[in-house]
């Protein structure tokens, strides 16, 4: 700790000279072209910006060293010291300068709008009332939160917008002309409706109060611009032209808490109860199918059922959204809702399966002899006998897995769902705060989860059979 | 006139042959009572009757239905056979979801499919002969051992069977509490119910059974009236039950 204030004291450059490398972080996820593992030797990296790291530690007089670092919390890891830089395509908005100290800009792109080719709205303006993608806390995010009008669609890779944008899930797609360029505009059918929507520059951030450190870094990438380093590297890495000529950049709107606010928190938490419990109500019935198909099927239905709920359980539900979402696209058309509540349900069918399989097994034996002694069906013995007794034995698991499943929702978002999770996620990069959007969450969640406890343990109390010790003594007396 | 035949029964599982070829007949309205040491056979003649358990050879005919060999415990045409042959089991076997009104109502109103109000008066009155006409309401878990046994014999008898079979119906009871199920069953055997009880009450056997047979080892060891088998048994295995002391 002493050495750690010492070093601090000593100033940024001195420790980062004293280490002897530059510790620089990015997201390998975010791929092409910014950094990413060379195809033909993955223990090497490649990519725009690590030219630029080199670039910059040379200067310094150190070895550059990479850190991996989930993109979205990149400034968070910077500020708890998890390494010098964070370097990765990060937007020069009021969001960063308020989290940490930034460098000058070394890339300057323009948001660029795609659409479908021939669409004839073409502007931003037009597009009232219409669907767009873009990335979730982008630069694109912020510019179209302010056009009124437009439904915004998020997505949280690159090249998810471009896809749902050509199978017509939506209209338009407005990001970074890197983005577009790479990903949007390769495939034919899209095409550039309004190149230069707004500007943006990506800057490198370091900790707020390590000056020495920014200053160096500036007039290093003043040294590889005025030398033409710049310039080769993103030539190399094939990067769109950079905009000139004047354009006023966009300043990101400063959102605050506000009712607005709660207001969108409210809809992510009914987009959360909708999914959960839609997709529960398809999840019991299903999974008690399957449960019936093991126990009394013939071989076939035996096999398939039990391939399902294996399948289903050990392969991610993650994957499994996905699938159905963007896999299945050319053969069925889902739209995101019914996507996501398909693949919870469906996944949560299997868990089902196993619950009330557990529950009928537990039923002994001479309740199906007594119910077949009666001379009922097999139908009857299951609906009049055995189903009512295993729903009720298989009640706190399932409310178990109904919670669970409330929360498990919150994976929808990866195929643009805008749920609980997802809201307070944007609305936490919004207002630069985790605090108040993180607690207004937690709250949400339990003021939905709690109920349903509630209910089901009043729904327990209600169908359970009343142990009472004294009413039998008083009955055997 | 018979209404149980029984012809060459056999049932074996796996090495172990449990009936060894029984002959046997009912006549309507009798009485029988089956005693023997346990592992004798006795549980597994009764369920081959209504076919809870399927048997290897021989031949049950039962209220005018046959029963062949290997025919599954699930078999749909059973059913037929079920609606006129009740059962009562040794472990009670309510349904512990249903009021005792609705356990005896239960086969009457989905098997016979009677009207609700006819269903629900006879259930009371089947109720009130086994004494439980005031706990028509209650679950079996807040009724004693007995009550629930009473209650399981007044759902066997809604369905109006032609055959009563009771598996040992008071071996899971406390000693006070017989008494009040074989009540009900002697009520029952003087009223002319065909009845089958496995059981191990020697004294219920001799004072309300038209017959008694000694099942011993897989086989009909003796088949007589009552008094007789009870007082001059001739097999062995008799001698040593009814031994006096």
């Amino acid at each position: 700790m002493l050495l750690l204030l010492a070093l601090a004291a000593a100033g940024a450059l001195t420790r980062i000279e004293k280490q002897g490398e530059l510790r620089w972080a990015g997201d390998l996820q975010g791929g092409e072209p910014y950094v990413y593992r060379d195809p033909a030797d993955p223990a090497r990296l490649e990519g725009f910006e690590v030219e630029i790291a080199q670039g910059l530690a040379s200067r310094l007089g150190v070895r550059p060293r990479f850190v991996q670092n989930d993109w979205s919390n990149l400034l968070p890891s910077l500020a708890r010291g998890d390494f010098d830089v964070a370097l990765n395509g990060i937007e020069d908005t009021p969001a960063v300068r308020a989290q940490a100290s930034i460098t000058r800009p070394y890339f300057t792109f323009s948001e660029q709008l795609v659409v479908r080719r021939g669409f004839p709205l073409r502007t931003l303006a037009a597009l009232r009332g219409h669907r767009v993608g873009t990335l979730a806390s982008s630069l694109a995010h912020a510019i179209l939160r302010t056009t009124p009008g437009i439904e915004v669609v998020l997505y949280g890779g690159q090249e998810e917008p471009y896809r749902d944008l050509a199978l017509g899930r939506t209209d338009a797609v407005l990001l970074d002309s890197l983005i577009a360029a790479r990903y949007g505009l390769t495939n034919p059918a899209l095409e550039l409706a309004d190149p230069d929507v707004a500007r943006g520059t990506y800057v490198a951030a370091v900790r707020k109060g390590e000056d020495d450190l920014r200053d160096a870094l500036d007039r290093a990438f003043f040294d590889m611009d005025a030398r033409g380093e710049l310039a080769a590297i993103f030539t190399k890495y094939r990067l769109p032209p950079q905009p000139s000529g004047p354009r006023e950049t966009v300043a990101e709107p400063t959102a605050r808490f506000d009712l607005a606010q709660a207001a969108l928190f409210l809809r992510g938490a009914g987009v959360t109860l909708l999914v959960s419990v839609v997709a529960m109500a398809l999840a019991v019935p299903l999974g008690l199918l399957l449960a019936l198909a093991r126990i009394y099927g013939g071989r076939t239905a035996r096999i398939c059922a039990h391939a399902y709920v294996e399948l289903f359980r050990g392969t991610p539900v993650l994957l499994q959204l996905y699938l159905l979402y963007y896999g299945l696209a050319p053969i069925v058309h889902f739209d995101a809702l019914t996507a996501a509540i398909l693949g919870l349900g469906m996944n949560y069918g299997a868990y089902e399966a196993e619950v009330h399989r557990a529950a009928l097994g537990a039923i002994p034996p001479g309740q199906a002899e007594a119910a077949a002694a009666l001379a009922l069906t097999r139908w009857q013995q299951l609906r009049l006998v055995l189903l009512p007794q295993a729903l009720r034995t298989a009640l706190p698991a399932m409310t178990n897995d109904l919670i669970s499943l409330l929360k498990d929702s919150s994976l929808v978002s990866v195929i643009t769902v805008v749920e609980l999770t997802k809201q307070m996620t944007i609305t936490a990069v919004d207002v630069r705060s985790w605090a108040l959007p993180g607690l207004a969450c937690a709250a949400l969640y339990f003021a939905m989860s709690y109920p349903l406890a509630r209910l089901a343990a009043r729904l327990e109390a209600r169908l359970g059979l009343p142990e009472l010790p004294g009413a039998l003594q008083e009955a055997a007396a | 006139m018979s209404i149980v035949r029984v012809e060459g029964l056999r049932k074996s599982l796996g090495p172990r042959q449990i009936l060894r070829g029984i002959d046997a007949q009912v006549n309507e309205g009798e009485t029988i009572a089956i005693v023997g040491p346990s592992g004798g056979g006795k549980s597994t003649f009764l369920r081959c009757l209504n076919g809870l358990t399927c048997f290897d050879a021989g031949s049950v005919g039962i209220a005018g239905f046959t029963l062949e060999p290997g025919t599954p415990p699930g078999a749909p045409q059973l059913r037929h056979l079920r609606a006129c042959v009740a059962m009562v089991f040794q472990s009670f076997n309510l349904f512990p979801h249903l009021t005792a009104l609705q356990n005896v109502s239960l086969g009457p109103l989905h098997v016979r499919r009677q009207s609700a109000d006819a269903v629900r008066e006879r259930a009371l009155a089947l109720l009130t002969r086994v004494g439980l006409g005031d706990r028509g309401d209650a679950r079996p878990a807040q009724l004693s051992g007995g009550q629930q046994q009473r209650v399981a014999i007044a759902r066997a008898l809604a369905m109006d069977p032609r055959v009563l079979l009771l598996d040992e119906p008071t071996s899971a009871l406390d000693p006070e509490m017989r008494g009040e199920v074989l009540a009900v069953l002697r009520d029952l055997a003087r009223s002319g119910m065909t009845m089958l009880v496995v059981t191990h009450e020697m004294a219920f056997a001799r004072a309300a059974a038209s017959r008694v047979w000694i099942f011993d080892d897989g086989r009909l060891v003796e088949d007589g009236p009552a008094t007789e088998v009870c007082d001059t048994p001739r097999s062995e295995r008799g001698r040593a039950l009814f031994a006096p002391g």
